[in-house]
């Protein structure tokens, strides 16, 4: 049975987790993400779960790894900066496939940058923050709705595919307080534990047709090793380079030969479209906008929105490229994501670019106007 | 049924580092060929220190047991 | 082939381990094992958390839940999995730069709070695992690679440090005084808030080395006569202890232990949301 209510986006985030199973979150204060913490230390206890202030992000992402190895899920929030101290442990959990989601509530960078104003600089630091070849799930919702749904998911995700998964939020959208439709009763993944004795011998064993280990949480009595050294099926470190090659290639195609399962977009009058406006996040919300007018004006434009930012739904894009004249990427950054929408095309359509780093908001006007100049400047 | 203890030592695991023979009470072991090894005349009276300081678990007690005395 | 010890708490087919011959790392791991073994601890409710370093390599080799973390950050994991589960016995065993320096944060807020876990530092006063620098442990004067003309920075003393950031229980251990060290770090996981066990070792490759203190054995035997359990310093005048360090407890307070207050504040939380008072 669903229900209706009143939410800002971050406390969706906090609900939506709730309802996938979250029972720990450790964090430290940034803005704009801070009402994630808030939220959490309100809510947990009443659940029989744990929240915890740490001393700083590395920390909270330190606990929030340690919370899951011992079978509770976990969660932590923070924005542009924290996100970057987090990167080492996000790592961590990559290598040791320890599943857990962190919330990053984009803001204005670099550095310090401007706290409280929009931005999604941290596309590329979604992807490529933490060192090392790994593999990467990123999402970002567009509504509050979305904030709990995609929570749901996040979580989910993390469990099924035993690895990190980040809800890339923006500004706009944890700020955001909207009426959403709050789903009834949802049945969350759990991730997977394997009793077969080889599994049990070898925590780090993957049976055939499985992607990931199935190893039991601790202090249920199987006894083995955790490490972010390469390691073999013990978990016992190891120096082998084919050790090392076969545990890398299966951490990169566990998410690379999963794409379907993983990969969500959401087409907006894409059907009879000859521009295409790519947008994610909060951004998004401008360009559907910005959509309805243009076809007011009587240019068909059409709205791609990547659900899922990592990995990058180029499947479904160059399917569409091959549909439209043009392809206008706008998003709050320099051409973070421009860059993946190029490689996507590869050049089967004109492309171009919309994007900001003031700290203001895009306006619908503006993409509105970008549509009309990229018609103009087409013919 | 009578406690049996004797020495053991584990070669394979043995660095040579000589902690063991240093501290001794019996001076009963010594270094060659950077491994352990019980002096022939030695005084060994299982005492066990060698066992408690030895960083590479290859000296030690073992309390078997005997089933007839 | 290895002792009844070393068979139950280790993974004997991981050994022998990769510690330098000589390293007192491994009599600490044997005095953590014994600990355990005296106190007749569950396996299955033991967790050990490691960081990085020399020291941080135990972890593979203790057959337990066992997870080796990121450098400086095994004490934040751990209270992770402490908060999760408060039934987990969670025993850290990291070094000096990985507690002290890169740590040193999540040392003081884990003392601070007093979670229930027990940290066992093997403090080698050097950075072993990259060659040799000097850490916040090596003494004012010593050398490291990174110190060629001797160390201008004071040290720390890790106990106190604990101590004085609130650390209900702290004590200092060696690598010699084997009994001495076993009482402390069974003292320590029996406490039942936050604990931490400062134990000086050897590291005769690279400390002994650069600072000429000589091998495994003179280094030890420095530890023999100069490291002066509290029992025997009671007996002892200021001149006879002139120069030497005892080993016992630093701090041992009853504070409220972190997990237990959160158990009573999740009661708190559920009255006032139920209680319609």
């Amino acid at each position: 049975m669903s229900k209706r209510v009143l939410l800002q986006g971050n406390e969706a985030v906090v609900e939506g987790a709730l309802a996938a199973g979250m029972r720990f979150f450790a964090g430290y204060p940034i803005t704009p993400s801070t009402e994630i913490a808030e939220q959490a230390s309100l809510r947990l206890p009443l659940c029989d779960g744990h929240f915890i202030q740490m001393e700083d992000e590395i920390s909270s992402m330190a606990a929030v790894i340690g919370a899951s190895a011992a079978g509770v899920k976990s969660m932590t929030a923070t924005s542009g900066p924290g996100f970057s101290l987090k990167q080492e442990n996000i790592g961590y959990a990559c290598l040791s496939e320890i599943p857990c989601v962190i919330v990053d509530v984009q803001r204005s960078g670099p550095s310090t940058g401007l706290p409280t104003s929009p931005s999604q600089g941290d596309y590329m630091q979604a992807r490529w923050g933490t060192h090392g070849d790994h593999p990467v799930i990123a999402l970002s919702p567009s509504s509050v709705g979305e904030c709990y749904t995609l929570t749901v998911r996040a979580f989910d995700l993390s469990e099924k595919y035993r690895t990190p998964v980040i809800l890339l939020m923006d500004e706009i959208i944890g700020h955001l307080r909207e009426g959403v439709e709050l789903p009834g009763k949802i049945t969350p993944a759990e991730r997977p534990v394997y009793e077969d004795p080889e599994c049990l011998r070898h925590p780090y064993h993957i049976p055939e047709g499985a992607w990931v280990p199935g190893m039991k949480p601790f202090g249920q009595g199987e006894f083995y090793n955790v490490t972010g050294l390469i390691h073999d099926e013990e978990g016992f470190p190891t120096n082998s380079n084919e050790a090392a090659r076969r545990l890398v290639r299966r951490l990169l195609d566990k998410i690379e030969k999963n794409y379907d399962d993983i990969v969500t977009v959401e087409e907006f009058m894409t059907e009879d479209a000859d521009t295409l406006i790519v947008c994610f996040g909060g951004t998004a919300r401008a360009a559907k906008e910005a959509v309805l007018e243009a076809r007011a004006a009587g240019v068909r434009a059409g709205l791609f929105r990547p659900v899922t930012v990592w990995p990058f739904p180029e499947k479904e894009l160059f399917a569409l490229s091959g549909r439209v004249k043009r392809i206008l990427t706008v998003e709050h950054n320099d051409g973070q994501m421009a860059r993946e929408v190029e490689r996507a095309v590869r050049g089967r359509c004109e492309t171009a670019f919309l994007g900001k780093i003031d700290g203001s908001v895009i306006t619908p006007r503006e993409i509105l106007e970008a549509v009309k100049e990229g018609r103009r400047n087409g013919k | 049924m009578e406690q049996q203890k004797r020495l053991i030592i584990n070669t394979a695991w043995c660095k040579g580092c000589g902690i063991c023979a240093a501290f001794c009470p019996k001076e009963a072991l010594e270094i060659r060929n950077e491994k352990v090894r019980l002096k022939e005349d030695a005084q060994c009276v299982l005492c066990g220190a060698c066992e408690l300081r030895c960083p590479d678990y290859a000296i030690y007690i073992e309390k078997g047991t005997r089933e007839d005395g | 082939m290895a002792s009844e010890l070393i068979g139950k708490y280790m993974r004997e087919d991981k050994l022998p381990h990769i510690w330098c011959p000589g390293c007192g790392n491994g009599i600490l791991m044997r005095d953590v094992a014994q600990a355990i073994d005296d106190l007749g601890l569950d396996k299955r409710k033991v967790v050990i958390v490691s960081g990085i370093g020399c020291s941080s390599r135990a972890a593979g080799y203790m057959d337990f839940n066992t997870i080796h973390t990121t450098h400086g950050r095994a004490i934040a994991f751990a209270t992770g999995i402490k908060m999760a589960n408060p039934s987990l016995e969670v025993i850290v065993i990291t070094g000096d730069g990985d507690a002290s320096a890169i740590g040193g944060n999540h040392l003081i807020h884990a003392a601070r709070r007093n979670i229930g876990l027990t940290v066992v530092v093997f403090n080698n006063s050097i950075y072993g695992m990259t060659g040799g620098q000097y850490s916040p442990t090596t003494p004012r004067g010593d050398y490291g690679t990174t110190a060629p003309y001797g160390n201008i920075d004071r040290p720390f003393d890790i106990a106190q440090l604990a101590a004085g950031a609130g650390a209900s229980f702290a004590a200092r251990g060696d690598a010699y005084h084997v009994q001495k060290t076993v009482d402390l770090i069974k003292k320590g996981i029996a406490h039942k808030g936050f604990a931490i066990i400062d134990c000086l070792t050897v590291c005769p490759t690279y400390y002994g080395r650069k600072n000429k203190k000589g091998g495994a054995v003179e280094m030890m035997k420095f530890q023999k006569e100069n490291f002066i359990p509290e029992e025997i310093a009671a007996r002892m005048t200021s001149e006879q202890l002139a120069g030497k360090r005892v080993l016992g407890v630093v701090a041992n307070n009853d504070y409220p232990e972190l997990t237990e207050e959160y158990a009573a504040l999740i009661a708190r939380a559920k009255e006032r949301a139920g209680g319609g008072k």
